[in-house]
């Protein structure tokens, strides 16, 4: 079988080794340029601090205490908001999918919000519910409130009629409908909606901080560039990144786990 | 009537359906009357639009009848056992699991459930693939794990409709052959819709012609060919002609 020996050097194994190496050389490619520009670029360090020096200020950082405290502000914020707006959208989505004047009714602000950043809305929630952490939930909350919302909606719109019939021909009552099949159809689309989500998340609550904060990953970037410290802003926001990939890793081994039943791309 | 007779599965009279979101509302079947004995295997036959889908989705009781009445031998909930055009599998579910779906749906506990779908994958011959997921599956094969879901439950009626309509010839020959087989095996009652008058005269008792829309009875014909039916039998007169009468009856408004 000369067709199949031809295929070999691109068997699975290699493919996968391929898939965690490119990133990696990526990434480091990226540090050695950053190190060099900062090293020869003749650029001051509260301008562009080096790698090293980052990483310097992210071990006093977290000796100090203050990363720690900062990063479970803003982690408090995200999960409290991704959990409300979730829930929320959740909700109102399968409600909206189920009552057309519902849908009607929410098509305005669903319109809205594709026009508008959400963020915009920051100014004004920090104005009405003060520096503390309930407006940057809000923020987050409603930031991944229409995302959701949609997919719920688009996710159980799609659920295939032919089987709704067949449930209804097994006498299926609405709840074993919802738990057996419209839950496990909508699945995938809702998942792709969470994991949009749970990315939007970290900015809702970090916008929430940059406008006016006591504490949170936005407010120390606030405060590096207020006094210059400017690897500390890089601290803080590559922290953020980083909370950013575990959500969104975690939404993906969600979707791996629960949709192991779909094709593989 | 004689007691010799068996009992009446379904009694369908002065059934009518009206679809009610089309503009003046689409008049789609009857009035229709008939009746069908015990395990008796009835197909129906008719032009496209002749309210035969109408018909089984009514008696599924996924469309209100406008006028007439149904009744099934066993008065309060009549058990459905239901295959479509296409499988309608459920894609997250193993082939064991879609089989076992209408008992989980009763309540019935897992193990006996799982149990009692095992014999179901015995029976339409899929022993290998129980947790093989429908994606895996051939489109015969899909068709065998919706005829099992259809029978897991002991449905007092089997409503197929056009089954075997999407599968390739050589396929839906060889599940005329197991449909043959699991009807003898589950003496089942079985209303089925289809297309072809071959696949109504090597599998039905009895054979009911509907007119154009709106679907009314035009012939009600039994089919006494011997069984087992066997490839053959396409050549003897008695097939040639029984099919030259339900031919003629389907065309008769051409």
């Amino acid at each position: 079988m000369d067709i199949t020996q031809k295929w070999i050097p691109f068997s699975a194994p290699r493919l996968r080794a391929r898939a965690v190496l490119m990133p990696f050389f990526g990434v480091l490619l990226f540090l050695l340029g950053w190190q060099a520009l900062a090293q020869w670029g003749g650029l001051p360090a509260f301008i562009l601090p080096s790698p090293a020096q980052v990483g310097a200020r992210f071990v006093r950082a977290l000796a100090e205490g203050s990363l720690a405290r900062h990063t479970g502000i803003t982690l408090g914020e995200v999960l409290l908001g991704l959990v409300s707006g979730v829930s929320a959208g959740t909700i109102l989505g399968y409600l909206a999918a189920k009552h057309k004047a519902l849908e009607e009714f929410l098509a305005p602000a669903l319109a809205a919000s594709q026009a508008i950043p959400i963020v915009a809305l920051a100014p004004l929630l920090v104005i009405w519910f003060g520096a503390g952490i309930f407006s940057k939930i809000l923020v987050g909350g409603l930031i991944v409130f229409f995302p959701v919302l949609v997919n719920t909606m688009t996710g159980l719109r799609a659920v295939p009629r032919p089987l709704t019939e067949l449930m209804r021909s097994l006498r299926a009552s609405p709840w074993q409908i919802l738990w057996h099949l419209e839950i496990p159809a909508a699945l995938p689309v809702f998942l792709s909606g969470l994991k949009m989500g749970a990315t939007l998340s970290v900015i809702g609550a970090v916008v929430g901080e940059l406008v006016g904060a006591n504490g949170g990953l936005g407010f120390l970037i606030n405060l590096g560039r207020g006094q210059f410290d400017t690897a500390l802003v890089f601290v803080a926001t590559f922290t953020l990144a980083g909370m950013a990939l575990l959500l969104y890793g975690a939404v993906h081994l969600l979707e791996k786990t629960l949709l192991a039943w779909q094709e593989k791309a | 009537m004689s007691t010799l007779l068996p009992p009446l599965a379904l009694r369908v009279q002065n059934l009518s359906i009206t679809y009610p979101d089309a503009n003046a509302g689409l008049h789609a079947l009857g009035p229709v009357s008939f009746e069908i004995p015990t395990r008796q295997f009835v197909c129906v036959l008719g032009p496209s639009g002749s309210g035969k889908s109408t018909l089984l989705r009514a008696l599924a009781g996924l469309l209100p009848p406008n006028a007439g009445q149904v009744n099934f031998l066993s008065p309060t909930n009549p058990r459905i056992g239901f295959v479509f055009q296409q499988s309608n599998l459920m894609p997250w579910r193993t082939v064991l699991e879609n089989i076992l779906l209408p008992l989980e749906l009763e309540g019935m506990p897992r193990d006996l459930a799982r149990q009692k779908a095992a014999e179901l994958v015995l029976l339409v011959g899929l022993e290998s693939f129980e947790n093989s997921l429908p994606r895996d599956l051939s489109g015969g094969m899909a068709q065998r794990v919706a005829l099992a879901r259809a029978l897991v439950h002991d449905p007092d009626i089997l409503l197929l409709d056009e089954p075997f309509g999407s599968l390739d010839a050589l396929t839906r020959e060889r599940m005329w052959a197991e449909l043959s087989r699991i009807w003898q095996a589950r003496q089942k009652t079985v209303l089925m819709v289809t297309h072809s008058i071959s696949e109504a005269l090597f599998l039905a008792d009895r054979v009911l012609v509907f007119s154009a829309r709106p679907g009314r009875m035009r012939l009600d014909l039994p089919i006494p060919l011997p069984r087992p039916r066997e490839d053959e039998m396409r050549y003897t007169p008695a097939f040639g002609k029984l099919a030259r009468q339900l031919k003629d009856a389907i065309e008769e408004d051409r």
